[in-house]
């Protein structure tokens, strides 16, 4: 685990390691810069980028001009190259947009207007006829057919991204939520329970909790508002193939995109996600009426995932700048150094399509460092990370040269998803000290099958123990979420 | 990686169904029987069992899980079958090609014949959809039964159990014996799911109460489970409102039920019965993909882990014999489940067939029942029986006599 050293002057200190704050650390460790990211949570990704829907939005949803479009059609460009870099699980699908009536046709036009003014590449209007060539479980009168929306892992990106950073320099502390702020003649020293931590440039990428952030740097009076997102998942063997993202014609009353489905990676649907503001920025609770609509709702686009087996339902929260009580629908990122306090950067309101936007995001906020501070650039940035296949991924001959090369590779943990003990044990010693059950599913998949961890979370627990986590000390996902009391009589 | 290896009868799974599937393949002749399991010791899921009641069929004695498989694997072991432990097939395919990877290496075997034998697993809060929050604290019945009894693991202080399965019952005394407070069992049913003599020996006993038409409606805590809070249902199973309670714990423990494990039986093609969960099956318990055979809680839901060895015997002589080619291909006649009866199984008989050995379940309790088995064209009575009860919990098995030529359904009446 990373040790504080607590005098240092960091040239840059970004506060939250979401896909935000991981791809600004990454972005900024291309320089000769001394970075430090700090994260209250046991593990990256623990708030919004652990739960959205994972697509790679084509920016047709937002509003021409607006730093959502502008970061959302940039950042397209580069995200694709970047999770081939980062050799993140992704894929180019394709996404539809359907109308389910004539009545809503004029809306699919809107919507492609929209994008071809910010610049989203290929849009286009679909009939009956060519909604089922393009994906044949989609149905619908007509359908905007966006072919370079496309799929990822946000958890997975965010620790690649991190990861890539570290690689590069810079530093990651987890637990070490910042709970004081002094700014004192052009540095802020920022107090957490791991040290205190001063550099001359704050990104302030805190998700949820931006705006607590900032009011403890006397900056400006900005309020983020959680708004509830629940979603359910199929079995990644639903007894479909859904090749894209489905999605209704927005609603216009809806504060998100609409009851969406989307396929992961590994071949789960996600349904979802609902949008509902919520008065804790904690309340990840699902509810029995929302299941149901999504079930409804989605089955509406999808008629075959009535009888779809799912295996899990979670939340996400959206951090909207938009107040639930008040009349504006719409506000837009904000991107910018504070006017009050000089070096301070807010990255604020940063809800869908954020992840998208993350590498544009990043690249805007180096630019902003870069007219304070002289950025040089290091000859040696390695801008990716080395390929490492799942053992699931391989084929017969490469599994055989594994299980050869190291016997971890022939125990199997997880029944479910094909996880071996090696990469059990490799989760488990990941570079930022993540040690909980989470992130070693997060990172390894056990848990994340059908039994969703009835068979591996007794092996996984042992495995922990054997790298060194006390029994006690083992938890979900850090703070009070204990898993054990101790022994037994025995 | 194009060397095969090429085996006799394999066995995957080395539990209480594959032990005895490779003792019943041993005794029918097989020369070379080979047991794939993917723990590390033999037993599977009996090796968690540290109470007793296994035994009473096979040996005629109570003993406990493990020394119930310390014995049908040292029968097994005397006989001549060999095992591989910590070993797991990836991998089957319809051509009896197995992948398999252990610690050893990692390779592909071709059997003569493939006895299934994976078991089952437990359903999940997910599969049941209980809404809330996503603290910790929340186990499956036979992961805290693995954590409490193998790992001597203290898994809370105050459990409530939602569900009334077998192993929700046995942990219920088990967390009992170690100090941990069992606040209640709810069952969703208006009857226990499990045993009754496991209601009457891990609850009744113990004062815990078992609440029927009751389930939990949602979990509260945001760390760790605080709270759960359990509501009454009406005949539709819906919560009924107003009957809401909140019950402080710190843990829930799910014994929702079990389900076929089998993922490799798909990946082979085997077709599957959405009754039971698991494959469909002829007399000799072969799938529909020939030489490949069937046995245990990977086809049906055992209450005792007695009949599963028993399912195993059979179904790994039939693997024997057909190792040998001594497998006639015949006209089959379909089993089909009739009134109040929620499976039977096998789901079909070569034509001609005696002595068929008949299981089936009923789906609701009854009372002062008759339990027949008519031909669907002649109507001919083929088997009939009088039970004073019959309760869903409880596998029941009949023999029908007559060789049967014709389709049949089972069936039962108060």
């Amino acid at each position: 685990m990373d040790q504080p050293q607590d005098r240092l002057v960091y040239d840059v200190i970004v506060i939250g390691g979401g896909v935000i704050g991981c791809a600004v650390l990454r972005e900024l460790s291309r320089y000769r810069l001394n970075v430090l990211l700090l994260e209250r949570e046991a593990d990256l990704a623990e708030g919004i980028s652990k739960a959205n829907s994972g697509v790679i939005h084509g920016g047709f949803n937002v509003p021409p001009g607006s730093l959502k479009a502008k970061t959302n059609v940039a950042g397209l460009r580069k995200i694709y190259g970047l999770a081939s870099e980062l050799h993140v699980p992704h894929r180019k699908t394709g996404k539809l947009v359907i109308a389910l009536t004539d009545d809503e046709r004029p809306r699919l036009a809107e919507l492609k207007e929209q994008g071809e003014r910010s610049g989203t590449p290929g849009l286009e209007i679909v009939g009956e006829s060519e909604i089922r060539k393009i994906e044949p479980l989609a149905r619908g009168r007509w359908a905007l057919y966006s072919p370079h929306t496309g799929i990822i892992s946000p958890y997975e990106l965010t620790i690649a991204l991190a990861e890539c950073a570290r690689r590069n320099g810079a530093r990651v502390l987890l637990e070490a939520p910042v709970g004081s702020i002094v700014c004192r003649s052009g540095l802020f020293h920022l107090g957490t329970p791991r040290g205190t931590f001063t550099a001359p440039w704050i990104v302030n990428s805190a998700g949820l909790f931006a705006d607590e952030v900032a009011r403890m740097a006397g900056v400006e009076d900005y309020r983020i508002f959680p708004y509830r997102g629940e979603y359910i998942i199929t079995d990644k063997d639903p007894g479909f193939r859904l090749g894209m993202p489905l999605y209704p014609v927005p609603p216009r009353d809806d504060p998100g995109l609409g009851i969406h489905i989307t396929p992961t990676m590994e071949g789960h649907v996600i349904l979802g996600p609902s949008a509902e503001p919520v008065a804790d920025k904690t309340d990840t609770a699902t509810t029995r009426s929302v299941m149901d609509r999504l079930k409804d709702e989605a089955g509406r686009l999808m008629p075959e995932l009535r009888g779809a087996p799912f295996i899990h339902s979670y939340s996400g929260l959206r951090p909207k700048l938009v107040d639930p009580r008040g009349r504006k629908k719409f506000r837009d990122f904000v991107i910018e150094e504070s006017a009050v306090q000089p070096g301070w950067i807010n990255l604020m309101g940063i809800e869908s399509p954020g992840l998208t936007s993350a590498p544009a995001i990043a690249e805007i906020v180096a630019g902003m460092i870069g007219q304070g501070t002289d950025l040089e650039p290091k000859p040696d940035f390695d801008p990716g990370l080395p390929a490492n296949p799942r053992f699931a991924a391989l084929g017969d001959g490469e599994r055989a040269a594994r299980v050869a090369a190291g016997a971890d590779w022939g125990e199997m943990v997880c029944r479910c998803e094909h996880v071996t003990r090696a990469e059990v044990a490799a989760a488990v010693r990941n570079p930022f000290g993540a040690r909980t059950m989470d992130a070693v599913k997060r990172r390894a998949r056990c848990g994340m099958g059908r039994c969703q961890g009835g068979f591996c979370t007794p092996r996984v627990v042992e495995i922990l123990q054997e790298e060194g986590v006390p029994l006690d000390r083992i938890t979900k996902r850090g703070g009070g979420s204990r898993l054990f009391y101790g022994r037994v009589k025995g | 990686m194009e060397r095969v290896e090429n085996r006799g009868v394999v066995v995957i799974g080395g539990g209480p169904a594959g032990l005895a599937a490779a003792l019943g393949a041993k005794r029918a002749g097989a020369e070379d029987v080979l047991v794939v399991e993917r723990e590390k010791r033999l037993g599977g899921i009996l090796n968690q069992c540290i109470h007793d009641g296994f035994g009473l069929f096979l040996y005629n004695e109570s003993v406990t899980g493990p020394e119930y498989a310390e014995r049908l694997a040292e029968d097994a072991a005397r006989e001549g079958v060999q095992f591989e432990t910590g070993a797991m097939v990836l991998d089957l395919g319809p051509d009896r090609v197995l992948r398999v990877n252990a610690r050893s290496g990692y390779r592909l075997i071709k059997a003569s014949s493939v006895v299934l034998a994976m078991g089952c697993r437990e359903r999940t809060r997910e599969m049941i959809e209980i809404p809330g929050t996503r603290p910790a604290g929340i186990f499956t019945a036979g992961s805290a039964q693995n954590l409490v009894n193998l790992q001597n693991i203290r898994i809370g202080n105050e459990a409530v159990i939602l569900g009334s399965g077998d192993i929700g019952l046995i942990m219920a005394r088990r967390l009992t014996f170690e100090g941990i407070a069992v606040k209640g069992v709810f069952e969703l049913m208006p009857w226990p799911n499990g045993l009754e003599r496991n209601v009457r020996q891990c609850l009744m006993d113990f004062g815990i109460p078992l609440e029927l038409s009751a389930t939990v409606i949602e979990v509260r805590g945001r760390d760790r489970v605080e709270s759960v809070v359990v509501a009454g249902v009406d005949e539709a199973l819906q919560p009924v409102p107003g009957s809401e309670r909140e019950v402080r714990c710190d843990t829930l423990l799910l014994s929702v039920g079990l389900i076929p494990e089998n993922e490799l039986s798909k990946r082979a093609g085997v077709e599957m019965s959405p009754l039971t969960g698991g494959a469909v099956v002829d007399e000799t318990l072969m799938t529909s993909v020939p030489g490949i055979f069937s046995c245990g809680n990977v086809l049906q839901i055992h209450d005792v882990a007695d009949f599963a060895s028993h399912e195993g015997l059979e179904a790994g002589a039939a693997a024997a014999r057909f190792a040998r080619g001594e497998f006639a291909a015949g006209g089959k006649v379909r089993v089909t489940p009739g009134s109040n009866v929620r499976y039977a199984l096998p789901q079909s008989l070569r034509a001609g067939t005696a002595n068929a050995a008949l299981n089936f379940r009923v789906t609701e309790p009854l009372r002062a029942c008759r339990v027949s088995v008519r031909g669907r064209s002649s109507g001919r009575m083929y088997f009939r029986k009088k039970y004073g009860r019959l309760l869903p919990s409880e596998l029941q098995k009949i023999t029908v006599r007559p060789s049967v030529d014709e389709d049949i359904e089972v069936e039962c009446h108060e």
